[in-house]
């Protein structure tokens, strides 16, 4: 019997299907001055630099929660026999073993070591008192909470500080003994270079980022284990692990809808421009008629419509994951279809203007046919476009997941989503005294990943977009 | 020769009103067909053969989808669902909703408190957003103008959703400043709308206003500015005057094309505040799963922004001479 079950739900298949296509986009473009050169430019940007870095600490926190698998439940009375248990968890609930165990009754306050309501507490030496009983794990290893909890935070704070610390000096170190190597100069040499940005590449701003990363993660992962950082829900859930579970909803809504969106706006937009003709008029006749449908509305009207599909089917779903799972897939590939319209109306004037480009009538002189002109000549040469338009939509997507969550046609309400978070907030904001950790939380992991998301964007604009190269 | 071009972009309308419409047709009776429809709105418990046959009966979807074979003539193509539910709104007929009122009558109603929350924040918020911009172009290339953008970028950032709950939060619990929600017909009514509008026009100032420092940085490269820069006028008179002006061209016609969609209103903040809206109205519809109110309102959004693309065309006309209409 295996220590553990795969399991392989949908889009964690498209996730690394995707992740494996750019790792070999990545491969090809190494290969290809021409084709590296903006690449460079927007790693050498040091708001590229900075964003990059901590869009790959959301991005490892995705992968890592889409590695899906299922233990197998305890043997009984010594028989092994090759029974797994129906809750499906990932490598990120694994390694957040604590966090996801560490379940209180209801809500309680960020680093609170009561609960946030009253109840009816037993004394030891009989009767009842009404008091805010203690929390059954954050801060339940403090013998007196009100005399010990500043200091025991503070001491383990400071612990985490140190562990910082080490790691960012371990970094910078392999960093500047690789650059050193690379360069043949002396470690001393290669670290002073860097300070003084003599670098082409901006490593100081790589070591900067990762050390504000590092001086903020490394106490919020040793604190988490003790305390709820981020309080409780409702249900006593740790908010801190929901924000973390949420990541990968907003990163597969972000990167999934592009995948389904390409294709469409791809082959339509350039062969509108190419072919013209009926050919155009029909593709400009479909994306007029689809986007004179307000947005929200066609993806409301989908997702209803998806939902009786799903409801009058539900033999095909067999765990609570799977069908949440598919529900998201759905949503993605409904955000997709309704959105490819606007990088096709570009792609279309873009190929417009390429078509009658003197080497592509070479091309066309020299009898070589309309599908090797498309894929050799025509589509290279709007690829600045769709890059561009794909890092820019991105930001947008994740915003976009929290409105339709709200109006009631976004993710599944079992899946851990902000924009779920931020809906049931609403109601906690008029609470006495006010919730507020939810909402808080919700906001600061989606506003980092957002704002790192609209900074890359002008990164690689600037480097991509040909009229503000310089 | 106006009113000729007007007359066919209209009829150039049409086709994209019957794709929209079959569209609509195809998502809400093809995908699911009314029977699953029916099981849906039941429940587990309720579905019975003739408990289907009811409901359909009640929603007049008892009839067949396209072509009824059983009706002679002319009435085999009308007395279909498709007729009586889809090509029934060309004439402005969206028929009832689940609780039996008139979806007609309702968007006349409600497209007033609509218009009352989305004029005020589209007027304001453009004024803003642009007032803005030339802060920032007016102090271009120094720390005042990189901060701007940086707050720009920070604020785009944000979800709409936190503006609103942050709004109502601090404006109307914490300060008492206005009532949380509600909505009062006259001036009565003005106190449910300040809050409302300030924080739609808040919420757009970033992304608003960096796309108008765009188009004014584009502008101001132009040979004209520096002509005018050439004969010694100020500065600021070079932006309010010259550049301004000519990029009122792109602004206006950018802003023309979502004027009549005012009249949809916003989904999200009339559900806030409690504004009986065409918002609010599509919400609960997609919350009830009430398929004849959300169909309706597809139907006018598409109707309302093709009206937007129409007045865009005329509007460049208006007010760029070298434009003409071929």
């Amino acid at each position: 019997m295996m220590p553990f079950k795969p399991v392989l739900l949908w889009t964690d298949a498209l996730i690394f299907l995707l992740l494996a296509a750019v790792l070999l986009f990545v491969r090809y473009v190494r290969r290809r001055e021409h084709l590296h050169a903006p690449w460079q430019r927007v790693m050498g940007s040091r708001v590229g630099m900075a964003s990059s870095i901590v869009l790959a600490v959301y991005l490892a926190v995705g992968l890592m929660d889409s590695l899906h698998f299922q233990l197998p439940l305890p043997s009984q009375n010594g028989k092994t026999q090759s029974v797994y248990d129906v809750e499906v968890l990932s490598v990120l609930d694994y390694i957040a073993t604590p966090l996801r165990e560490h379940v209180e009754k209801t809500y309680s306050a960020p680093f609170a070591t009561h609960l946030y309501a009253k109840e009816t507490i037993p004394l030891p030496g009989g009767g009842t008192v009404r008091d805010y009983p203690r929390l059954q794990y954050g801060g339940a290893h403090l013998a007196d909470p009100l005399r010990d909890r500043a200091g025991d935070i503070a001491a383990r704070t400071a612990w985490a500080l140190l562990g910082a610390l080490a790691l960012w000096v371990l970094a910078a170190v392999l960093l500047t003994r690789r650059l050193a190597r690379r360069q043949g100069v002396s470690p001393a040499a290669a670290w002073h270079s860097l300070w003084r940005r003599e670098q082409a590449v901006p490593w100081h701003v790589a070591l900067l980022t990762l050390g504000v990363l590092l001086l903020f993660l490394v106490p919020a992962a040793a604190l988490s284990v003790k305390y709820h950082i981020f309080g409780t829900d409702k249900v006593g859930l740790d908010v801190f692990y929901l924000s973390l579970k949420s990541i990968r909803t907003g990163l597969v809504i972000g990167t999934l809808t592009t995948l389904v969106m390409l294709p469409f706006a791809l082959l339509l937009g350039i062969m509108a421009g190419y072919f013209r003709g009926w050919v155009d008029d029909l593709i400009q006749y479909l994306y007029t008629t689809l986007n004179s449908i307000p947005g929200v509305l066609l993806i409301a009207a989908s997702v209803l419509m998806m939902q009786v599909w799903m409801e009058s089917r539900p033999e095909l779903f067999d765990t609570v994951l799977a069908r949440a799972d598919m529900r998201l897939l759905f949503l993605c590939i409904i955000l997709g279809v309704t959105s490819w319209t606007g990088l096709c109306r570009l792609l279309r004037g873009e190929t417009l203007k390429l078509r009658e480009m003197e080497y592509i009538q070479a091309a066309q002189a020299f009898g070589i046919g309309h599908g090797r002109i498309i894929a050799r000549h025509i589509l290279p040469n709007v690829m600045h476009i769709v890059l561009i338009t794909v890092v820019m939509d991105f930001s947008g997507l994740v915003l976009a997941e929290a409105v339709l969550s709200y109006v009631g046609v976004g993710v599944d309400p079992s899946m851990q989503s902000w924009g779920n978070m931020i809906n049931s907030a609403r109601l906690e904001m008029a609470r006495e005294p006010v919730v507020w950790w939810s909402l808080a939380a919700a906001f600061l992991f989606m506003f980092v990943l957002v704002l790192c998301a609209n900074l890359f964007a002008d990164a690689v604009r600037d480097a991509f977009d040909p009229r503000t190269r310089r | 020769m106006m009113i000729g071009y007007i007359l066919r972009r209209l009829l150039y309308a049409i086709p994209i009103l019957i794709g929209v419409n079959v569209l609509t047709f195809a998502l809400f009776f093809v995908v699911n067909t009314p029977d699953d429809m029916a099981r849906i709105n039941l429940g587990v418990k309720h579905v019975t053969p003739d408990a289907i046959a009811k409901w359909k009966e009640d929603h007049g979807y008892n009839k067949p989808l396209v072509l009824n074979k059983q009706a002679g003539g002319w009435r085999a193509l009308t007395d279909t669902v498709f007729f009586e539910k889809s090509a029934a709104m060309f004439a402005f007929r969206f028929g009832r909703s689940d609780d039996g009122r008139d979806i007609g009558r309702e968007i006349k109603t409600r497209m007033w408190p609509s218009l009352a929350i989305a004029l005020p924040v589209f007027l304001v918020g453009l004024a803003v957003n642009v007032s803005f911009a030339l802060m920032m172009v007016f102090f271009r290339a120094t720390y005042l103008d990189f901060v701007g953008v940086v707050a720009c970028v920070a604020m785009m950032s944000i979800s709409g959703l936190f503006y609103i709950i942050a709004g109502q939060f601090l404006v109307s619990k914490l300060w008492h400043w206005v009532p949380i929600s509600g909505f009062d017909w006259g001036w009565d009514g003005f106190k449910f709308l300040v809050l409302p509008v300030a924080i739609g026009v808040v919420s757009g100032i970033g992304a608003g206003a960096r796309w108008y420092r765009t188009l004014f940085i584009e502008e101001i490269g132009k040979d004209y500015v520096r002509t005018a820069r050439a004969k010694g006028l100020s500065e600021w008179r070079v932006l309010f005057r010259h550049v301004l002006k000519n990029a009122m061209i792109p602004i206006l016609t950018g802003a023309v094309v979502v004027i009549p969609l005012l009249f949809m209103g916003s989904l999200i903040t009339e559900s806030f505040f409690g504004i009986p809206g065409l918002g609010s109205y599509t919400i609960d519809a997609i919350n009830s799963q009430d398929f004849s109110v959300v169909r309706a309102m597809v139907f006018l959004g598409s109707l309302l922004y093709i009206a937007g693309l129409i007045l865009t065309d005329i509007s460049y006309t208006l007010v760029d001479p070298r434009v003409r209409l071929e």
